[in-house]
């Protein structure tokens, strides 16, 4: 117990949310465009755009430890470029 | 993770896979330029983010009652004024509440009021996702005519919902705050705009953000951008802010789709689709247009 009714944000205490997650978001970083649109669209935060090969815009990438696997990454991509998997 | 977007509210939440709320919260908080406090009213958003021990939050946050969210606010924001005469406290802080349309439409809605009135220096946003949907989708204010809901559940005399949605945005503007606006999550760019003039009000205003429910509503987990984005279309959620008082509309469409295409998308609606509740859907069409008129006529040209 923490002393006093405040607490403190804490990741390491976070419940790892990508647990529940029966389908899998994979990016196909050759057909991705490096348009971003999916990165503020995931309601867990779980899309970074990072750097792929010698590409040069970055591309996207998931963190599986809080994706949910809800599939809205897939269903805005503008391109396809991101396939729903079974987990 | 996104250590950008998640610099205010992490993941390790537990909203439901497909919830359009958290990214919400990320886009309106991502504007703010002065640190801020939250006060967050009992619903989705404060059950999933805060399961002892952990919490989502990284700034600070107040979790109230149901009722009183817009009240703690006040408070808060006068120990501040007070810590900030004394010289305790030298930075400018923005007060924020977040609220769903149970705690805002229904419950909080004369704590509101009476912050609106005394003219603290907050935001209150209110996620509108039409119902309560934490405790398993009961009708609310906000729910639109015709949705089955747990307390309107559809059977041979009911057809879902028969009042109307309460307007919300009429009754917040009658206080007469400078900026009071409607957005819409799928239209990202309009919702940075708004929530950045909000957030720039040295005094109170107000934001109502449509906020697709996956679970309640009954739609697939990966469709809640795309059921905004029809909202919108078909002029069921129309978009505008109200600045000192004048309407303006920020987006029309050149051809508004049949409402029934946004109705179609969802289980609460099915039921409008058989044969027997053909002048319901067409009811429904009618108040999306009159309602759509009303707004549009107040808005100048």
């Amino acid at each position: 117990m923490e002393k006093g009714a405040i607490i403190k944000h804490d990741l390491k205490k976070a419940p790892k949310t990508g647990s529940w997650r029966y389908m899998k978001p994979e990016v196909d970083k050759e057909k991705c465009i490096g348009c971003g649109t999916c990165v503020s669209f995931c309601p867990d935060a779980c899309i970074e755009m990072k750097k792929h090969k010698d590409d040069k815009r970055d591309k996207a990438d998931v963190d599986y430890e809080f994706c949910k696997g809800c599939g809205v990454c897939a269903q805005v991509c503008p391109v396809r470029a991101i396939l729903m998997k079974k987990n | 993770m996104n250590k950008d977007l998640a610099k205010k509210l992490a993941p390790g939440h537990s909203a439901c896979a497909g919830c359009a709320f958290p990214s919400i919260v990320r886009t309106i908080l991502g504007e703010a330029t002065t640190p801020v406090v939250i006060s967050n009213a009992t619903g989705c958003l404060e059950v999933t983010s805060t399961i002892y021990p952990y919490t989502a939050w990284n700034v600070p946050y107040i979790h109230s009652a149901f009722e009183n969210a817009a009240a703690t606010i006040s408070g808060v924001e006068r120990a501040y004024l007070a810590a900030r005469k004394k010289g305790k406290i030298k930075k400018k802080i923005k007060f924020v509440v977040f609220g769903g349309d149970g705690g805002t439409y229904d419950i909080g809605l004369q704590a509101l009021s009476g912050a609106l009135e005394r003219g603290h220096n907050f935001l209150y946003i209110v996620y509108d996702n039409g119902g309560y949907m934490n405790t398993g989708n009961q009708r609310s204010s906000a729910t639109p005519y015709g949705a089955g809901t747990e307390t309107t559940p559809i059977g041979e005399e009911s057809s879902g919902k028969v009042e109307l949605r309460k307007n919300l945005m009429g009754i917040v503007a009658a206080h007469n705050i400078s900026y009071v606006a409607q957005a819409n999550i799928a239209n990202m760019a309009d919702l940075k705009m708004k929530a950045k003039k909000a957030l720039a009000v040295d005094g109170p205003s107000f934001l109502t953000v449509f906020s697709p429910c996956t679970n309640n509503w009954k739609f697939p987990t990966s469709q809640y951008v795309a059921i905004a984005k029809l909202a919108t279309e078909t002029n069921f959620w129309p978009l505008y802010e109200i600045e000192n008082g004048k309407y303006k509309l920020n987006w029309e469409p050149k051809m508004p789709k049949p409402v029934a295409d946004f109705l179609k998308t969802q289980g609460r609606f099915k039921h409008l689709f058989s044969e027997k509740n053909k002048p319901v859907l067409a009811q429904v069409q009618k108040i999306v247009n009159e309602e759509f008129a009303r707004i549009a006529g107040l808005c100048e040209i």
